[in-house]
Parts: structure tokens; C-alpha cells; sequence
């Protein structure tokens, strides 16, 4: 399989009047035709916006993509013009946002807001529109597709929302989807029905996805590959199985501890990870994660670790060796 | 469903005491109303109908469920902030559903909450002192200003802020700081019973852990009751001693902690465990799911019999019809709650 996305040292600036908010810091990833990469990290991390600045969704002021490439299908997205970009969204790079409620336009049916897109897109009539429309409809498990095409979104549920807008997201067939916490405004139940829908549909149309989420439990039944994100940057990614059994960022790791697990004895106290997320504006010189760091070395205060390759395809921005705690010797992220 | 017997009358749980909150055949109807110049009801939602449970001194009680299970609703009534249709609240001896005005007021000191959203709980223009220090104005708690004063320090202590942090507004915190303050402000009446109404879901994962093990490090220090409202079954397995699981306005299953994980009963806590997910591909792809399917029906036409025979794997005919009782299966003098006909 060839790469489909490849991102280099991308950064995205919001200059607000309290300063310049570097909400990505220089994040370099990539992507193969139909893999599902897991983007965990919690508010405030970047995770958004890295994904918004694929598809240059970036309000502009007070945002700015201030450098990087986004490489996707051998053309660099961010250099594109806009009518080139509007091309793409919606039809080869589409979203799943967290928000069914209010990603839907409440005052247009839920097909025309399906057809709108294939029309545009596929270059489809009116009634091709509608017979896919009401196919797409059937695959995201809505009952009685044909008559509810003329429904508006306050008709459905939150989780028939989702669907809908899994069928939207999947109406061109897309060849990546960026999935922005598509299950967190859901209840659990609905969850579980949800993220195997999503997967087992873009699974079968070898459509690539982005799963952005806070949850570390979400992806891990999910992802192929999993990034993490702390201040505006990637610390450590690798293929899940790796992530979960081998963490090799302080970071990850406080993270895998720190959540209550329903498969493990219960544990009197749980383990925070100390201390509170950076201030993006102000951050401290060195690795963003050191005042939170239990493992933190005098080199952390000087110099921001890159990624350095910790294991087979897995790499981690960590000075340390967390299981022993020694210095780790550099081998750079190629 | 008709209930000889609460929870409470079985037995005690040896290490927590005698029962503090006693909720019995509580049912709370909120009408729909319909027209613009005369209101006319045209429906009701049964938020919660007929449940039944207690609340023993020191203890967490864990209260699970989907959105618009009634979860919060069951907080709100037990506080008094919604006047119950039916049944009885009792607190530490006293019926509320019967008193008001000042009596009502006196009772309410014990009995605080701590909210969900800890950007829209606090009032934006209200220091972080006067936040903490109105409760202990109000019930007059303490002598002159500057007794408050130091009693809001010492709850800024208490809840892991700094002293200092009194003359700052909400505005200058981060979501878990205005949590600690939310909890400070609960703590300013020395309360013996405290709703936790998701009071950790909207923090994030590294701060959530600081905030728990702060909500248990203060029960132990106050001995404090907690009724732990959150629809997250990792994290309300953490902190709860016993758990009542609810759909639809129905308690379906409570029994203590380690009895609902390791071996629940009802098919609907079945599927939420396993809906849950764990942290580890390894484990994660081991596991079997079992996937609900549908919806959660509407509370204004709740479904006939067992509320849950629409989505239920295993429904029978009976199911249909007959309305489970909620009955006690547990052996060797532990207790174990369920509502449904095929256990």
C-alpha cells in the first residue's frame, strides 16, 4: 500500500491578544491508504486543529498556517488554492465532527444535505442523487431509509444523527476520513454501535481515517497506529499493540495509569498525572511536558527531545528512558 | 412493581453505617404542556418511575445510566430541587417530601451537589471568596467576616488552591481548578451528603484522577456521603462501594461494587460493562461486545412491561407485558437488586 497523506513539520498559530497560541508545533506524520491512525490527547493539545489545518479550516485571522506541507496524492494541500481545496473536502477528504447536534444544517432535510454533496461531487442527477442517498441511508443502519430521506435532524437521535453524518462523510467515497471525537457527545451504548460502524464500512472501502479523541480506550480496539499529542506536538507514536504494551513517554504513560480499568483489580487511588497542561503562549523552554514530569533530567529544562526511535517503527520526544530511567541514547526520527 | 422491602431492610454492609437516605417508590413526572395562553397538559415523561434504594452513612452510592435515564433527576428530587409525584424521601430521619420554608432550608446545609460543568456552576462575577463564603453567609455559619475569611482559606487548602486564590474570579481557573472549587464550596457547610452529578466527565483524563482521588481523600476526612452520578462504569467501579444501574426511569439492577462487575445480572448492564472500553488492544480484541441495538425508547411513551424488551437480547413474551419486580437474588446475606424475568 502507498502513502496517502504525509504531513511535514506542520504549523498552525492562532495570534490572539494574549499572545501567539502555538496550537501545532511542528507535527510530521504519515499516512497509508487505508489505515486507521489513532490521534489521542486531551483538550487543548492540538489534536483539532492538526486535523482542521488538512483541509485549511483554519479561521484566517486570527489562525495561520505558518509552515509545513500537507502531501496528498503527491500535491501539497496547504499551496493549493481554494477552489482546488473545496474540490477535495466533502469528497476525497471528508469529517466526522463530535458534534451531531449542530454539524448538521437543521432547516434542510437530511437528503438534500446528502445530495448536495453527491451532485456536487459525483457529478450525479437529481434522482441518482436520491437512489444513492437512500443506499447510503440503508448502509449506516437507518430503518426505513426511502421515507426518512425527507426528515430533517431533529427527527433523529443523537446516534442516528452520527449515522447520518457517517453516511455524509462517506457519500463520495472519500479516500480519508478525519473523524473529530465522533462518539464523545454519545452514550456508551451508542458508542460501541457507532465506531464499529464507522470502521467496519471504511475497513471495506479501504478508506484511510484520522480517529481523534481524548479517550486512549476508544482507539485501542480501533487503530492501527496511534500518535499522542501534548503542547502542539506529537511525543510518541508507534503501532498500537507498541503504544499500549511498551509506552515509552512519561506522558503516555501517566495517561495509560492514570484512567481506572474495568479489567483490572480496582486499585485504592488512582495515579494522576500531577500539575496541569502547558499555557500554549507561554511555554517553558525545553520539553513542554518537564514541569509534569516525574522522570524529568536536567537536559529537559535546555533542549525539546525530537522524536527518537524506542522500538520497532515506534518513536517517543523523551530524553529519558522511562524504564530505567537513564538517559536515552539520540537516534533521530528519520 | 410493588416493594415490601428496601434495600435497606436486608442487612447492613458491616463497615458503613446506619442508613442515611432512604428514597422509597419515588416517581417523578414532568408534564408537556401545550398552547400559549392556557396551558394544557398533553403528556407526561416519566423520569424516574417507582424506585426504590438507600443510602448508608460513609458510603458512595454509584448511580449508572444513559442520558435521560433519570439519573440526575433522582439527585435533583433527593435534594428537594424537584418536587417528587410520588413517594418518600427520607433523610437522617425526616421526611422532606413534607417540609419547607426554613425547616426545608436547615436540611438542605447538609445535603450539597456538585455540578457537571465547572464553566457554567460558578458565577463569572463572583470572586472565587465570595463563591465559598456565600453558603456560610447564608447559614450563617460563621461569626464575623473575617472568621469567613479564614474558613474560605482554609476550604481553598482543603480542596488542594491556594489561599491566595480567594480574590481571583472563575474566569482565571482551569477546569479542574473550578471543580475544586466547586467541591469547596460544597464543603463550606460541612454537609453529610454530596451529589456528585458527573462531576468528573467533562475534565480531562490526567486531571480527572487528581479530582477522584481528592472526592475520596475528603469522604474519609469528613465522613461524607456520596451519591456519585455518572454515566463512566470504569470510573464509577473506582469510587463506589454499592451501584444501582438505571434505564428509563427504572433502578434494573444495585448490588455492591464487586458483585455488579464480576457477576451482573441484568442484560442491560451486561452490555454497558461491555460496551466500556479498555485501554489495550490485547485485551480489546479478546473481548466479547455485546452491541445493543436501537435506541433508548422515549420517556413519554416509555414501552410496555420491562422498559428494556425493545433493545434486549434475550426478551421473551413476557417480557412485553409483564413489568418486572425488583427483587432481591442475592445469596449469603449480600445483596443483589434485579428487575428482570429471565434471572
Amino acid at each position: 500500500m502507498g502513502t496517502l497523506l504525509s504531513v511535514k513539520d506542520l504549523r498552525t498559530y492562532f495570534y490572539t491578544e494574549e499572545g501567539v497560541v502555538k496550537a501545532v508545533d511542528g507535527i510530521s506524520y504519515e499516512l497509508e491508504e487505508g489505515e486507521i491512525l489513532g490521534l489521542v490527547g486531551e483538550s487543548g493539545c492540538g489534536k483539532s486543529v492538526s486535523a482542521m489545518t488538512i483541509l485549511k479550516l483554519i479561521p484566517q485571522p486570527p489562525g495561520k498556517i505558518v509552515s509545513g506541507e500537507v502531501t496528498f496524492e503527491g500535491q501539497d494541500l496547504i499551496k493549493a488554492d481554494e477552489d482546488h481545496i473545496r474540490g477535495i473536502r466533502g469528497n476525497k477528504i471528508s469529517m466526522v465532527f463530535q458534534e451531531p447536534m449542530t454539524s448538521l444544517n437543521p432547516v434542510l432535510t437530511i437528503g438534500k444535505q446528502l445530495t448536495e454533496a453527491i451532485e456536487l461531487h459525483l457529478k450525479m442527477n437529481k434522482n441518482e442523487a436520491i437512489r444513492r442517498a437512500v443506499e447510503l441511508l440503508e448502509m449506516v443502519g437507518i430503518p426505513e431509509a426511502a421515507r426518512r430521506i425527507g426528515d430533517y435532524p431533529h427527527q433523529f437521535s443523537g446516534g442516528m444523527r452520527q449515522r447520518v453524518m457517517i453516511a455524509l462523510a462517506l457519500s463520495c467515497n472519500p479516500k480519508l476520513v478525519l473523524a473529530d471525537e465522533p462518539t464523545t457527545a454519545l452514550d456508551v451504548t451508542i458508542q460501541a454501535q457507532i465506531l464499529e460502524l464507522l470502521t467496519k464500512l471504511t475497513r471495506e472501502m479501504g478508506t484511510a481515517v484520522i480517529i481523534i479523541t481524548h479517550n486512549l480506550g476508544v482507539v485501542a480496539r480501533y487503530a492501527d497506529r496511534v500518535s499522542v499529542m501534548y503542547a502542539g506536538r506529537i511525543i510518541e507514536t508507534g503501532s498500537a499493540a507498541e503504544i499500549y504494551a511498551n509506552p515509552q513517554h512519561p506522558y503516555t504513560l501517566g495517561l495509560l495509569k492514570s484512567v481506572p480499568r474495568l479489567d483490572e483489580k480496582r486499585k485504592s487511588k488512582l495515579n494522576p498525572i500531577e500539575g496541569m497542561p502547558p499555557d500554549l503562549v507561554n511555554l517553558p523552554p525545553g520539553c513542554p511536558f518537564r514541569p509534569r514530569c516525574p522522570y524529568a533530567i536536567d537536559k529537559c529544562a535546555l533542549d525539546d527531545p525530537p522524536l527518537l526511535l524506542v522500538g520497532q517503527k515506534h518513536w517517543a520526544a523523551c530524553w529519558v528512558e522511562v524504564g530505567s530511567g537513564k538517559p536515552r541514547e539520540e537516534v533521530a526520527h528519520t | 412493581m410493588t416493594v415490601e422491602q428496601t434495600p435497606t431492610q436486608i442487612h447492613g454492609n458491616g463497615h458503613h453505617g446506619e442508613t442515611i437516605v432512604e428514597v422509597k417508590n419515588l416517581k417523578m413526572y414532568f408534564p408537556v404542556t401545550s398552547g400559549i395562553l392556557i396551558q394544557k397538559k398533553v403528556a407526561e415523561v416519566k423520569a424516574i418511575d417507582d424506585i426504590s434504594f438507600d443510602i448508608r452513612r460513609g458510603e458512595t452510592l454509584g448511580l449508572v445510566g444513559e442520558s435521560g435515564c433519570g439519573k440526575t433527576t433522582t439527585g435533583r428530587c433527593i435534594l428537594q430541587l424537584y418536587k417528587p409525584t410520588a413517594g418518600s424521601i427520607n433523610f437522617d430521619g425526616q421526611e422532606l417530601t413534607k417540609i419547607k420554608g426554613g425547616d426545608l432550608r436547615r436540611m438542605r446545609r447538609r445535603m450539597q451537589m456538585i455540578f457537571q460543568d465547572p464553566y457554567a456552576s460558578l458565577n463569572p462575577r463572583m470572586s472565587v471568596g465570595t463563591i465559598i463564603g456565600e453558603p456560610i453567609l447564608i447559614h450563617g455559619l460563621a461569626k464575623n467576616k473575617s472568621e469567613r475569611r479564614e474558613r474560605v482559606q482554609e476550604l481553598l487548602r482543603t480542596v488542594g488552591l491556594n489561599p491566595y486564590h480567594a480574590s481571583r474570579y472563575p474566569h482565571e481557573f482551569s477546569g479542574g481548578q473550578r471543580q475544586r472549587i466547586g467541591i469547596a464550596r460544597a464543603l463550606a457547610v460541612e454537609p453529610d451528603f454530596i451529589v456528585c452529578d458527573e462531576a468528573v466527565s467533562a475534565l480531562d483524563v490526567s486531571i480527572q484522577a487528581q479530582v477522584i482521588n481528592l472526592l475520596q481523600e475528603l469522604q474519609q476526612q469528613f465522613n461524607l456521603t456520596y451519591l456519585f452520578i455518572a454515566h463512566d462504569l470504569s470510573v464509577v467501579r473506582h469510587i463506589s462501594d454499592r451501584i444501582a444501574v438505571m434505564y428509563l426511569g427504572h433502578i434494573v439492577e444495585l448490588t455492591d461494587r464487586d458483585e455488579l462487575y464480576e457477576n451482573p445480572l441484568h442484560p442491560y448492564t451486561k452490555a454497558l460493562l461491555s460496551a466500556v472500553p479498555i485501554p489495550d488492544p490485547a485485551v480489546e480484541l479478546k473481548r466479547e461486545r455485546i452491541i445493543l441495538m436501537g435506541d433508548v425508547p422515549s420517556p413519554l411513551r416509555p414501552p410496555s412491561g420491562c422498559v428494556f424488551h425493545t433493545r434486549c437480547p434475550i426478551a421473551i413474551d413476557e417480557c412485553r407485558v409483564q413489568i418486572p419486580e425488583f427483587r432481591n437474588l442475592g445469596t449469603e446475606g449480600r445483596e443483589h437488586w434485579v428487575a428482570c424475568h429471565r434471572v
